[in-house]
């Protein structure tokens, strides 16, 4: 080879290296800036308080309280639905016109915008099912907004489970049921419950969908049912950033706001991750 | 149900079921948990039907005048309580209302005005549209390089590395990412720009650029790392060096996922709301520059729908501009699906 060739590859490597190297720095540069920032304002009373003197005193217990809220019921209602219909699709149906269907509209319910979900929540639940502003529109929003990635991490993990399983099972003298309910779906529960977490760790940082189905800036009280508005993470950051009347005396708050949810996602994305890993050690194992 | 087990195996001349050994196990319960499974599997296709229906249910209004007062309705009682005043007002909304032409062909968007509400949504298409492509002019070159580099080139442990920090990136809530931008990005826009402040167009694509970052390197990685190893040592053999058979092989042989991934990462750029909203300033004009403020679809209805009467044209109009983002969202992933058949073939 020549060495005008040589040299076009280690430049082309090179930036490519460089290239990655600093998105890389740049992502940690994010995080570790809003961390370094937040640390000044957080503490036990930051975590346990509730928001004093327009927000730039005490905590922001209700908005962790209320981010887990919805966040639990977008899980109550993501959670059955996506298992069941991937269950289904994985281990019931043959291929026809309506499993394309239901796939097409997974693949494209994936890529509608979340404002268009809000919009959604707020003509069908809000109004259409007179919900109101509460928390359980938000969390059915955000629930359907999950569903298609919940799907799709089911789907997969359903798939790698060995099909002779399920035949064992059925030899066995197992029911149809039977061979889906104690075979497939234990022996894929961790890789469904890994997509789970994730598709959660994306709603609790959404603020469009819950924009007006159901969040409020400021509550006196704690919510006490979930028919009732509610406080969340990411809409309090976003007031704190752009409409408090005094941005530069909230900018500390709302550091530590974006640090707590920030911490919320991270916990969440390293819980999955432990379990792939977990899973990864016990597949290794068994095969 | 259309065929039971027992309807099959009576009639000889029946065709063999194509699935006999799935079949034997089936109770009557069986039948019915099949049944209802089926039946939850169809609510994905409901929510999507159920989005459009929503969107145009509530948006037709705005065109058919459903929430405008008309004045000729007015009975002479109600009349008799309003100003004259008031009267000409409502005459006039009622004149402007939204027609075909007025909010497709018109770029003026002026919901609040009493004497000449303009309904005209090009502007924000435009700005949506404008914002996307500079995202991509960032994201779509150093996406497919960083799975370039990470398919082919980068040692193993590099590679390790790397997953958990696109994944960090991925889980970042766009409202972070735009308090980021406004505190630490704007700023430095406004200063090497010298402009007064950061909020434009480049800043929301600069963060729009992260935002989709994680999706088109995911995506166009695992297409890259698909092209079989063949090609690689035929290119190789043929005295190309390593760098040509990266750039002239791996990548045209993986054209397919690689154009998907960048449409996936365009339908993120054109969804994202909280970002934009925070970041571009959200002045609803026909974009000249990348450094004008603009107003991009998502972020009029995340401004605007907090604010409107229920029921009113505003708030219909609102649904209409969902519904715009919806197609466009739904042609966009229609394309990437093109692509990964395209690059299948």
């Amino acid at each position: 080879m020549t060495s005008v060739s040589t040299r076009r590859e280690s430049v082309g490597f090179g930036v490519l290296a460089a290239v990655s190297g600093s998105v890389v720095a740049g992502v940690l540069a994010l995080v570790g800036y809003v961390v370094w920032r937040g640390a000044s304002v957080l503490g036990w009373d930051f975590l346990t308080q509730s928001p004093r003197q327009g927000m730039l005193e005490g905590g922001i217990l209700p908005a962790i309280l209320g981010t887990f809220g919805v966040t639990l019921l977008t899980a109550l209602v993501a959670v059955p639905l996506g298992v069941a219909t991937a269950t289904w699709l994985v281990e019931y149906a043959s291929d026809g016109p309506l499993v394309r269907v239901i796939r097409v509209s997974v693949r494209n319910l994936a890529g509608v915008p979340s404002v268009v979900f809000g919009l959604f929540g707020v003509g069908l639940f809000v109004r259409g099912m007179n919900l109101g502003l509460s928390m359980l529109a938000s969390g059915l929003t955000l629930g359907l907004l999950t569903l298609p990635t919940v799907i799709t991490a089911a789907e997969e993990a359903l798939r790698t489970v060995p099909r002779a399983w399920r035949d064992n099972a059925l030899a066995l003298g197992a029911t149809r049921w039977q061979a889906v309910w104690r075979v497939p779906l234990p022996a894929a529960l961790p890789g469904i419950l890994t997509g789970v977490i994730l598709a959660m760790a994306r709603a609790a940082g959404e603020t469009a969908p819950i924009l007006f189905t159901g969040v409020s800036f400021f509550l006196p009280f704690l919510p006490g049912s979930v028919r009732e508005p509610f406080m969340a993470l990411p809409y309090h950051l976003y007031v704190l950033a752009t409409q408090h009347q005094d941005l530069a005396r909230a900018r500390p708050v709302a550091f530590g706001t974006a640090a707590v949810l920030l911490g919320c996602v991270a916990l969440l994305n390293g819980t999955a991750a432990w379990l792939r890993a977990r899973m990864r050690r016990s597949l290794g194992g068994s095969a | 149900m259309p065929t039971t087990p027992s309807s099959a195996a009576e009639t000889p001349a029946a065709p063999r079921p194509r699935r006999t050994l799935r079949r034997t196990g089936r109770r009557d319960g069986d039948v019915w948990i099949a049944g209802a499974l089926r039946a939850v599997a169809t609510v994905t296709l409901l929510v999507l039907a159920g989005i459009l229906l929503v969107l145009m249910d509530n948006g037709v209004g705005a065109f058919t005048g459903a929430g405008d007062i008309a004045v000729g309705s007015l009975t002479d009682a109600e009349r008799a309580l309003l100003h004259e005043r008031e009267l000409a007002q409502l005459a006039r909304v009622e004149a402007a209302r939204p027609t075909l032409g007025r909010v497709f062909a018109s770029a003026s968007w002026n919901p609040t005005s009493t004497h000449a509400p303009a309904w005209g949504v090009l502007a924000m298409v435009v700005s949506t549209l404008g914002v996307t492509a500079l995202a991509m002019g960032i994201a779509i070159p150093v996406g497919v390089g960083i799975a370039l580099w990470l398919a082919w080139v980068a040692p193993a442990w590099a590679r390790e590395a790397f997953k958990p920090v696109l994944e960090l990136l991925a889980g970042v809530p766009s409202v972070v990412v735009g308090f980021v931008g406004l505190v630490l990005i704007g700023p430095v826009i406004a200063r090497v720009f010298g402009l007064p402040n950061g909020l434009n167009a480049l800043h929301g694509a600069i963060l729009l650029a992260w935002m989709a970052l994680p999706t088109i390197v995911a995506v166009s990685e695992d297409a890259l790392r698909a092209v079989p190893h063949d090609y690689v040592r035929a290119s190789l053999a043929l005295g190309a060096d390593r760098w040509q058979t990266l750039v002239r092989v791996v990548l045209p042989a993986a054209r397919g996922g690689v154009l998907a991934a960048c449409m996936l990462g365009v339908g993120r750029a054109i969804g994202e709301t909280m970002t934009v909203l925070m970041a571009t300033g959200n002045a609803v004009a026909l974009p000249h520059g990348p450094f004008d403020s603009v107003r991009t679809l998502t972020a009029t209805v995340a401004i605007e729908l907090g604010e409107v009467t229920v029921g009113s044209t505003h708030y219909r109009m609102l649904f209409v501009v969902g519904l715009v983002l919806f197609l466009i969202t739904l042609v966009v992933n229609v394309l990437a699906e093109r692509f990964v058949r395209g690059g299948r073939a």
